[in-house]
């Protein structure tokens, strides 16, 4: 049976908000299936999903202070902080694409569950529990769901290595994973690189992804990524937003 | 079997049906997209609200993003998302006009649109420019069986 096509973009160091954007305008704009991996992006950046309130989540002092750009995405789930240390994978597809596959979400993170299986292969102790991506007890990689009518697109952020430092511009969430116990950030997550080399686990993945797609790769400079588009949703929170939202911080933060 | 039995007679009170599987309700003076978005139209104003099919499959919802009374909207294109614990999903008009009024008590309480999805969960309300956009839509027994047919389909 033929496999399912699938465009592949490998970017470099995309600036994450350009990525957001990208990944919006092919959702909305596209019929074509795509598998999205950027390897990092250039400056630290905190991203919180579509209902995310920088005043619950951030310590927006700090983040004011070291001028941390902060972006709502269009896609729902939790605040991670992104840098050149982060890798991004995204799959785009339309609803019947996948035979067999009901465009769930539960099924969706369980189908790609599978797909990241097969990219560890038993290293780590991979699993997938309430939407993260483990290693051990300790998350790796977020997900972040958004459905249409007609295609879902899922979006991975892996924690190739983080610094601290950064970790410290997010407070503990008020929702938080059953599994994280109450966890401070850095006892909850862990680093990829401890586990699989970078470009193994990019391999691996187009790897594992051509098993179910027939994949064809793109590049940088194709023109599409050129194509403008109206009411993305994706967007960087303003100085007068976040500066706002200090005003409102309670008093006594609750450091992750 | 009593909680069953409950249901049935509220549903009759209600002008409901029931679909036994998974007590999924579809009122029956509403049309219906296949989106799983309803309408009422009353003259020329449609409330507009996602079914109890929907909310069950979203699962618990947490956020909902609607537009701003005066918005201009399209049939069949998104007017806004709902994010849940498991995904955000964009949310379609099912007719054309302008919002005139919005469910602000859905900014405080999400969960509405799960506990009452056909009434206190209703998301906008538009005044309607052609009355008959309606007529392409579903009625309830036929959206019924498109769920069914669309639960079964996998």
């Amino acid at each position: 049976m033929r496999l399912p096509l699938m465009n592949l973009f490998k970017l470099n160091r995309m600036p994450i908000l350009r990525q957001l954007h990208l990944e919006e305008m092919l959702m909305r704009t596209s019929s074509e299936n795509w598998c999205i991996i950027n390897d990092g992006t250039i400056n630290p950046t905190i991203v919180m999903g579509i209902s995310g309130k920088p005043q619950e989540l951030l310590e927006t002092e700090s983040v004011l202070r070291d001028e941390i750009p902060v972006i709502r995405r269009m896609s729902g789930g939790g605040t991670v902080i992104v840098d050149q240390d982060t890798i991004f994978v995204t799959f785009i597809c339309n609803k019947d694409t996948i035979p067999g596959l009901k465009p769930d979400p539960q099924r969706i993170i369980q189908w790609t569950g599978h797909l990241y299986e097969t990219v560890f292969n038993g290293i780590g102790n991979f699993s997938v529990c309430e939407n993260d991506y483990l290693l051990g007890e300790r998350k790796f990689g977020g997900n972040a769901l958004s459905i249409t009518s007609k295609r879902w697109l899922q979006h991975t952020s892996f924690l190739w290595d983080y610094k601290k430092s950064n970790m410290s511009y997010l407070k503990l969430p008020q929702k938080a994973p059953n599994y994280r116990q109450g966890r401070s950030h850095l006892d909850f997550i862990c680093r990829m690189k401890d586990y699989i080399s970078r470009s193994g686990f990019i391999d691996e993945t187009i790897r594992a992804a051509g098993s179910h797609f027939q994949l064809t790769p793109l590049h940088q400079k194709d023109g599409f990524l050129n194509q403008q588009y109206e009411h993305l949703r994706s967007r960087l929170l303003t100085i007068d937003e976040l500066e706002e939202a200090a005003v409102y911080t309670p008093a006594v933060a609750t450091r992750v | 079997m009593a909680s069953r039995l409950w249901a049935t007679r509220t549903a009759s009170y209600l002008r409901v049906s029931l679909i036994s599987r998974n007590f999924a309700t579809v009122v029956k003076d509403l049309k219906y997209a296949d989106s799983h978005e309803w309408v009422k139209i009353v003259g020329n104003s449609a409330t507009i609200g996602i079914t109890d099919h929907a909310q069950d499959h979203l699962g618990d919802v947490v956020y909902v993003e609607l537009p701003e009374a005066g918005t201009e909207v399209k049939k069949g294109e998104n007017f806004g998302a709902v994010e849940s614990v498991k995904a955000t999903s964009d949310i379609y008009t099912p007719v054309s006009g302008k919002v005139t009024d919005v469910n602000t008590k859905l900014s405080d309480s999400p969960s509405l649109v799960n506990s009452s999805p056909f009434e206190d969960g209703w998301m906008i309300k538009v005044e309607v420019k052609d009355a008959k956009e309606v007529d392409s839509l579903m009625d309830a027994d036929r959206y019924s069986k498109f769920c069914d047919d669309e639960d079964n389909k996998h």
